[in-house]
């Protein structure tokens, strides 16, 4: 029973601890029931540092495997693998980061968030274990389960706890990325009896035991997981669910759900199927460039706050998949930063939406304007946000981009320059649409009279605010850290692209 | 007849006697008291259940049994089968208790004509021969025609009942006849003889024995509710009364898919250049017609009939490989391990619909359950849980089981099927989804009976669904040892 006491273990299921003692209170002791959530994710957070203290960022390797054999017949074995490496710690980290600030969040939430407490905290406890076991699991079948398994809880904080058409927006939601997900489920059990073993390590050592339809296989796995990052043009679920879900749903969607399907092409495409992902990289990176356009020049158009956030998060994640499949070095960790950017400069808009929508019960741009004479610190606070999510030098969204397009001007694999160049525009437009934002709702004079007398940011706000932007700046001004738990790993995986490379041609 | 005999047949025996006996001493038991019967036929099944489990540490030492000449067996698929159905059989009566003196039908012979088909549903998963097989369908069927039309004189019940029984009848005609053009092409009904004689007998007819292997598959698409042979089972499920709907839904189900896996897995391998095709596409319309029509249903009883229906689909689709070696051998054990995951899942959901249905048919509508979930949280809980169970989804023993029914599907080639397979799922996802939806989401004040014992069965039934699909491993190897041999 070792496995209990397992580091990754427990920062996978500690949650549900949280869960048991939710269960036993009252639906009345509201309080109570926040703190324990918000305590047993703050715990769940120490843990997750204490995996970053065992873990050797100099390693590039899997670290602290931890390997069981769940289920066993003859001719088929399931492990229970749990590992890390510098694909997946930055991840786990904003995961555990990101669940405590999304729960905080929730203190003043309105209507159904203030009587159904009870209900939110038990769903937001099962998604922690369920996310920090999709970036943990190196079995594909035990990968599938937790994969499948984090919509179950964002289904039902989406269609109770959301807004008008949340049960429209929670259908949708959970049909289209099970679409994708079945077909993945039939590539796995392929592999499956292909190889003889659904252990990811071993799998990667004998890909050629399906290397004969790696190309299908490929486009299986591509499809549920470019539906959940989401690739243009798969995106359509995710508007409907962002402006429908409640705000901490919003921030966990935006922040962990999104990343999962751009880190399951890094964790299973790339060095499951190297030669089609060589092949096809060109088309990836085509559509992740019409992505960062598509999403941006529609967030352009936006009257409401949350879309725009929304298909910004579509424009930026874009740029996270172009990065990947330049395929370089610079280009794969570009992308990795960019997903805890992301995470962190959208995590922290939706919750500043969230702000406006507590005080005014609405997300449109009609609603707000000169709200800096307002409510002046979160005027500031949403200043620096937005520049980040912009990409200004100094904070982090920059260095990442910029690692980004470093990657994709070098990479011959997908036609180096012009998709580059084009996925530039995309940064001139997120300034065009962010800034346009920020003076809509800032700037300029009070139209609405019932916002004058709205409150500036409360200490709890500040609170929840305040640790994403010390991330800001200090991925911003000082990456390297980040990028010293990243870089190992990711060499490693592109000098493994590059060999396969060579044997194609 | 010898002690080999006897042992290998106890537990059918033992239950035909009892129900006998309980038909007779039902006459003494005042119309006041029923419960006693529904008391007697549950020890009976209990004592039958425990003579199976004796025989399940024998058969799992790799043992069989074969009595009258070869004419049944006890294997380890028999056991592993018994035991569904005697599990099936538990909750139909446990249902039964207190429904049908809710809805004024309380009378005795329900226990016991029970209790008749279920010898029959033991009959088949031993059956070793075409006449047994036979046999065996007539006993489980005929009790269940009866059961249908239970709620008689409510005219619902009696059309279902009627309906059951000329379909019933019907597919009954081919199978027999099947069974009969076999017997003229091969000269045995023993399977081991038609074996033998199809793969190289001398006076081997083979277009006889096919006509005659089509029709009995026919015969036997009625009774596990394929398409397009389904049409009766909207309709039944719906006028029957629940619980007897609930036992159908597994009981004569399985035991259908017992004929045919024992059937095609001993006697047919040698057609499996015809039968494949056949199979597959019986399994591909029952997927799809079924997940398709499940969609519009507003009714929870023909929603599950349905997806009774479609469940069949994904099941037949684990017996295209059937005539394949190894591919056969992991299909079996697929099926068996979704028997037991399907079982479970489809009494559960069962159990809930009997709570919430009114007299006259009331509370059947989906959208009756509007409000379940603020009402009674633990009964919504649990209906959630198997609707999970049936779409598929992880953490429930459902997703298990499609997963090995698919892994048979492909191991045997079969990844086109598979795919279809996995579609028509999504459908599903749709449909028992809304359920969840509408007890979640949606406000309302449904009428619920909060019986203790209609809460006990669906609380048992969704853990099970939960626990064992974190430790699938002891099902699983019961499964795949109970293979055919």
């Amino acid at each position: 029973m070792s496995f209990l006491v397992h580091p990754l273990f427990l920062v996978t299921f500690f949650p549900l601890l949280g869960l048991l003692v939710i269960a036993f209170l009252k639906e009345e002791q509201k309080t109570a029931i926040r703190w324990v959530a918000l305590a047993t994710s703050l715990v769940d957070f120490g843990l997750s540092l204490w995996v970053l203290a065992e873990f050797n960022g100099a390693n590039p390797a899997l670290q602290l495997n931890l390997d069981l054999v769940w289920l066993k017949i003859a001719g088929l074995e399931i492990h229970f693998h749990f590992g890390v490496d510098g694909l997946s710690i930055l991840l786990l980290l904003l995961t555990t980061f990101l669940t405590p600030i999304a729960i905080l969040s929730t203190w003043s939430g309105v209507g159904l968030l203030r009587e159904r407490v009870k209900g939110f905290m038990l769903f937001f406890m099962l998604l922690e274990t369920a996310m920090t076991g999709v970036f943990l699991s190196l079995d594909l079948v035990l990968f599938y389960i937790f994969w499948e398994f984090t919509l179950i809880p964002m289904y039902f904080l989406i269609g109770i706890w959301g807004g008008e058409r949340r049960i429209y927006a929670a259908i949708k939601f959970i049909l289209y990325t099970m679409a994708g997900s079945l077909l993945m489920l039939l590539a796995i059990l392929y592999i499956g009896y292909q190889a003889g073993s659904f252990s990811l390590p071993e799998l990667v050592a004998h890909r050629s035991a399906f290397a004969a339809a790696q190309t299908w296989l490929f486009l299986a796995f591509a499809l549920a997981f470019a539906i959940k990052v989401p690739m243009w043009p798969l995106h359509s679920w995710l508007p409907d669910a962002h402006v429908e879900a409640p705000t901490a749903g919003s921030v966990i969607l935006a922040g962990v759900l999104l990343k999962m399907g751009a880190y399951g092409f890094l964790r299973f495409n790339l060095p499951l199927f190297p030669q089609a992902t060589l092949q096809l990289a060109p088309w990836m990176g085509l559509l992740a460039v019409v992505g960062i356009l598509y999403g941006a020049i529609v967030a352009v158009g936006q009257q409401d706050l949350k879309k725009l956030v929304a298909y910004s998060s579509v424009s930026h994640l874009g740029f996270v998949m172009l990065g990947i499949f330049a395929l370089n070095p610079q280009g794969l960790s570009g992308g990795v930063l960019q997903m805890v950017n992301h995470g962190l400069s959208t995590g922290a808009l939706f919750l500043i939406v969230g702000m406006l929508y507590d005080r005014r019960h609405t997300h449109l741009f009609s609603a707000f304007s000169g709200l800096w004479k307002i409510m002046p610190v979160l005027g500031g606070l949403t200043l620096v946000v937005t520049l980040s999510s912009m990409g200004l030098p100094g904070l982090n969204g920059f260095v990442g981009e910029f690692t980004i397009l470093l990657g994709a001007f070098g990479s011959p694999t997908i036609w180096s320059p012009w998709l580059a160049l084009a996925a530039t525009l995309g940064v001139i437009l997120a300034a065009i649409y962010l800034l346009t934002m920020f003076e809509k709702v800032y700037l300029g004079r009070v139209m609405q009279e019932e916002n004058l007398q709205l409150k500036d940011i409360s200490t709890r706000e500040i609170l929840t605010l305040a640790p994403i932007l010390v991330l800001i700046f200090w991925i911003g001004l000082y990456p390297k850290p980040f990028f010293d738990l990243i870089n190992p790993t990711v060499g490693q995986l592109s000098a493994m692209l590059q060999s396969a490379a060579v044997a194609l041609h | 007849m010898t002690l080999n005999d006897i042992l290998a047949f106890l537990p059918m025996v033992t239950l035909l006697t009892w129900a006998i006996l309980l038909l007779v001493a039902d006459l003494w038991i005042p119309p006041e008291r029923k419960r006693l019967t529904a008391l007697l036929s549950a020890i009976g099944l209990a004592v039958t259940l425990g003579l199976t489990l004796a025989q399940l540490s024998f058969t799992q030492a790799g043992n069989s049994l074969t009595a009258f000449h070869d004419m049944v067996v006890t294997d380890g698929f028999s056991v592993f089968l018994d035991i569904i159905f005697l599990g099936s059989g538990l909750a139909a009566v446990t249902l039964a208790y207190n429904y049908l003196k809710r809805m004024g039908i309380e009378r005795g012979e329900y226990y016991s004509l029970l209790l008749f088909s279920l010898s029959g549903m033991l009959l088949m998963a031993s059956a070793h021969d075409l006449i047994i097989v036979f046999l065996a369908l007539e006993l489980l069927s005929i009790p269940l025609y009866v059961l249908a039309g239970f709620a008689r004189p409510r005219v619902e019940s009696e059309e279902a009942a009627l309906k059951y029984f000329l379909l019933g009848a019907f597919a009954t005609g081919f199978v027999l006849y099947g069974i009969s053009l076999m017997f003229a092409a091969t000269g045995h009904t023993d399977l081991a003889g038609v074996l033998a004689a199809a793969e190289g007998g001398s006076a081997f007819v083979r277009p006889l024995f096919l006509a005659g292997a089509a029709l009995f598959l026919v015969g036997l698409s009625f009774k596990v509710a394929a398409v397009p042979f389904n049409m009766w089972v909207p309709d039944v499920y719906q006028g029957s009364p629940s619980p007897v709907s609930a036992f159908m839904s597994v009981g004569a189900k399985v035991a259908g898919f017992a004929a045919l896996l024992r059937v095609f897995v001993m006697a047919f391998p040698s057609l499996g250049a015809e039968m494949t095709p056949l199979l597959w596409g019986l399994a591909a319309l029952t997927m799809l017609a079924g997940n398709v029509l499940a969609l519009a249903q507003n009714n929870i009883k023909r929603l599950l009939a349905y997806s009774s229906i479609a469940n069949a689909g994904y099941l037949l689709m684990a017996l295209v490989p059937y005539a394949s070696g190894q591919a056969a051998a992991s299909g079996v054990a697929a099926m068996l391990f979704f028997f037991a995951a399907y079982a479970l899942t489809s009494l559960g959901a069962w159990v809930v619909v009997v709570a919430l249905e009114q007299a006259e048919g009331q509370g059947l509508l989906i959208d009756d359950y509007a409000g379940l979930g603020r009402k009674s949280p633990w009964l919504a809980l649990a209906m959630t849980v198997f609707m999970l169970s049936f779409t598929g989804f992880p953490l429930t023993l459902g997703f298990w089981g499609k997963f090995f029914l698919f892994r048979a599907a492909v191991q045997g080639g079969f990844t086109g099927l598979a795919l279809v397979g996995l579609l028509t799922s999504l459908l599903s996802a749709y449909y028992y989804l809304r359920v969840v939806v509408v007890m979640f989401m949606r406000a309302g004040q449904p009428q619920v009976c909060n019986e203790l014992w209609l809460g006990l069965t669906a609380g048992v039934l969704a853990v099970l669904v939960v626990v064992l699909s974190f430790m699938p491993n002891p099902l699983l190897l019961l499964a795949s040892g109970a293979g055919i041999r």
